[in-house]
């Protein structure tokens, strides 16, 4: 166990590796000379030259991608071209909205789509198994935005249910913050429950052919049990391969969720960072992002040990 | 003497033959050929006709009673949709019904552009990674690496280093799609390649190349295929997105993304100019969905059966 955790790990390492290099190669041929903007309109070539030295832009390719790596390891993103701080303090005060609509939305679409799943594959063919799979065809093609004006037309601004805009702080209370977060969650979540939902059925239904199965039947076990001990534990595997699969959903989904629903989180950060055109701020939260994906896939590689004790590398 | 099984009355008495059964079972009709196949597969003729039309909305958008998408009307803005502007008109007076049968273009475009490209370079780059050992350690370390940045903050990305043009767009979707295209194409060529038919024409001297393209290609062309609508559906929705977060399509041609970001700012009293872009995006990435889960059963039974 403890050997294949690590063995897990060290592939894992050239996979960020490579994300790094290619996170610093699109700052490195990004257009503008981020010596000559720190320097500012009034400085002599001769300042530009130094400012260069300086911050070692002078050197060769792979000397600055070691330096910056190094700088990396030590959780050090760089400078905002436009705001002058630090890209690692900038994404921690944007980190908190963010963090919570997507855990949210992982929340709610695992009780939603799993037992939709489950019911479309015990039912399969029937009304309801249609029914589900149809709400999963149409929410799979729904872009993120679509679904969350609809939803905000309908249940902020003709119903008043829930608040249009805005984000509030967990600190200032749960149900204020939870408010905020119930719409874009729904919204975010459509496409990720269309996923999972679908996949839960097709898993289940391999599942549900097997002769353990039969044998559980015949000897009188009630169908909850049957379904939710013998055979979702056994179409757990790719079941939740494509929860860990989907978060990339969940990480581009929300950039645009909050630009909908005015959530000062990191997908806002993002885009006011692309109309800036201030690419340590992109760097930085692209790479953030992907290590954090790695981490949940890396996460989930692990977990299949758990679910299954077969799995061995 | 000709017996006939329907009319018993000639018969003697003696020859009495038993009466004919009626018929319980319809006589199943075997349908053939295009229409045969359109028949049978009902998903995809309700994606490919709806499809078909968005397609030719694209290509006859001037003669759809449309006016110039782009013409400024400062003293006709924000009209609620009426007989004139049938989805009224935006915070600078343009026609919202003009701007979204045009956007059908660009949206279209880029699906099916990103959807060639992709999949043709996916193609390559699979059948290199299949075929070659030491070249499949190395690109497939290339395509993990891609595969664990979000596409749509790759794309994001690669926007921010270049200027907004529909080419521009194309390129970026197409890199963040090709890793999973790769990776299928791959997977397809490794499991071919344990088949006996392949075996058998190496060993009867067949050279790589013919192989790949005799025995190889062919087997791929179904996923390959429900993969290209797959990654058309999901290149609209970048689009869209990019437009929409303005890192996309350049404010100065209609996309529907760009109507949706203009609308934004007023979506709260004027719904309709988000409303009607949202509503062709989403019957586009319907259509192609549906057609490509209707290929998907059709062309792997296996999978049928499950809408």
């Amino acid at each position: 166990m403890a050997s294949y955790i690590l063995r897990r790990v060290l592939v894992t390492l050239p996979v960020m590796a490579i994300v790094a290099l290619f996170v610093f190669s699109l700052l490195y041929i990004a257009p503008g000379d981020p010596a000559a903007v720190i320097a500012g309109d009034q400085a002599s070539p001769a300042d530009v030259e130094r400012i260069r030295q300086s911050l070692g832009l002078d050197q060769p390719f792979l000397v600055q991608f070691g330096t910056w790596t190094w700088r990396i390891l030590h959780l050090d993103l760089g400078t905002s071209i436009f705001t002058n701080l630090p890209v690692t303090s900038m994404i921690a005060q944007r980190i908190e909205p963010t963090l919570s609509l997507m855990m949210l939305t992982l929340g709610l679409t695992l009780v939603v789509a799993v037992p939709l799943g489950v019911v479309a594959a015990w039912k399969a063919g029937s009304f309801i198994d249609r029914a589900i799979m149809a709400f999963a065809v149409s929410a799979f093609s729904l872009p993120v935005f679509v679904v969350g004006y609809v939803l905000a037309y309908v249940f902020a601004l003709e119903l008043d249910w829930l608040p249009v805009q805005g984000y509030t702080p967990f600190s200032e209370g749960f149900w204020p913050w939870l408010q905020n977060l119930i719409l874009p969650s729904v919204a975010l979540g459509s496409v990720y429950i269309a996923l999972i939902a679908r996949i839960t059925r097709a898993s289940m239904l391999e599942v549900l052919q097997q002769d353990y199965i039969r044998t559980a039947r015949a000897k009188g076990m009630g169908q909850r049990s049957i379904l939710y001990i013998h055979a979702l534990k056994n179409a757990a595997v790719p079941i939740v391969t494509v929860i860990g699969i989907g978060v990339a959903l969940l990480i581009g989904g929300a950039v645009v969720t909050e630009s909908v629903f005015a959530i000062p989180g990191l997908g806002r950060l993002t885009v006011d960072a692309i109309l800036r055109r201030d690419y340590p701020v992109i760097q930085g939260i692209v790479l953030m992002f992907s290590f954090l994906y790695t981490l949940v896939n890396l996460m989930v590689d692990v977990t299949y040990t758990l679910i299954d004790p077969r799995i061995r590398y | 003497m000709t017996v006939s099984t329907t009319s018993s009355a000639t018969v003697p008495p003696s020859l009495a033959i038993a009466q004919a059964l009626p018929d319980l079972l319809a006589p199943v009709k075997v349908r053939r050929g295009v229409v045969g196949f359109l028949r049978n597969n009902l998903t995809v003729t309700i994606g490919g006709v709806l499809l078909l039309v968005l397609v030719l909305i694209g290509i006859f958008a001037p003669y759809l009673g449309t006016a110039d998408p782009t013409a400024l009307a400062p003293a006709k803005r924000l009209r609620a949709p009426s007989e004139l502007y049938w989805f009224g008109t935006d915070a600078l007076g343009r026609d919202v019904y003009s701007r979204v049968i045009f956007g059908t273009r660009v949206s279209l475009t880029v699906g099916l552009s990103v959807a060639a490209l992709a999949t043709l370079a996916g193609l390559a780059i699979g059948l290199i990674s299949g075929f070659s050992r030491w070249a499949d350690g190395i690109i497939m370390r290339i395509m993990d690496g891609l595969m664990s940045i979000p596409p749509i903050l790759l794309a994001i990305a690669l926007m921010a280093l270049t200027r907004g043009s529909v080419g521009n767009v194309i390129m970026a979707i197409t890199v963040a799609e090709i890793p999973r295209v790769s990776r299928l194409v791959r997977g397809v060529v490794l499991s071919l390649r344990e088949q006996p038919y392949v075996d058998a024409a190496i060993a009867s001297g067949t050279r790589t190349p013919m192989i790949i393209l005799r025995h190889i290609l062919p087997n791929t062309l179904a996923p390959l295929l429900v993969q290209a609508t797959y990654v058309c559906a999901s290149a609209m929705i970048v689009e869209a997105i990019l437009s929409f977060i303005g890192a996309g399509t350049p404010p100065t041609i209609p996309s529907w993304g760009n109507i949706m970001a203009e609308g934004r700012a007023l979506w709260q009293v004027k719904p309709f100019i988000v409303f009607f872009p949202a509503a062709f995006l989403s019957v586009t990435v319907l259509a192609v969905n549906l057609l490509g889960d209707g290929m998907r059963d059709a062309l792997d039974p296996r999978m049928a059966k499950g809408l």
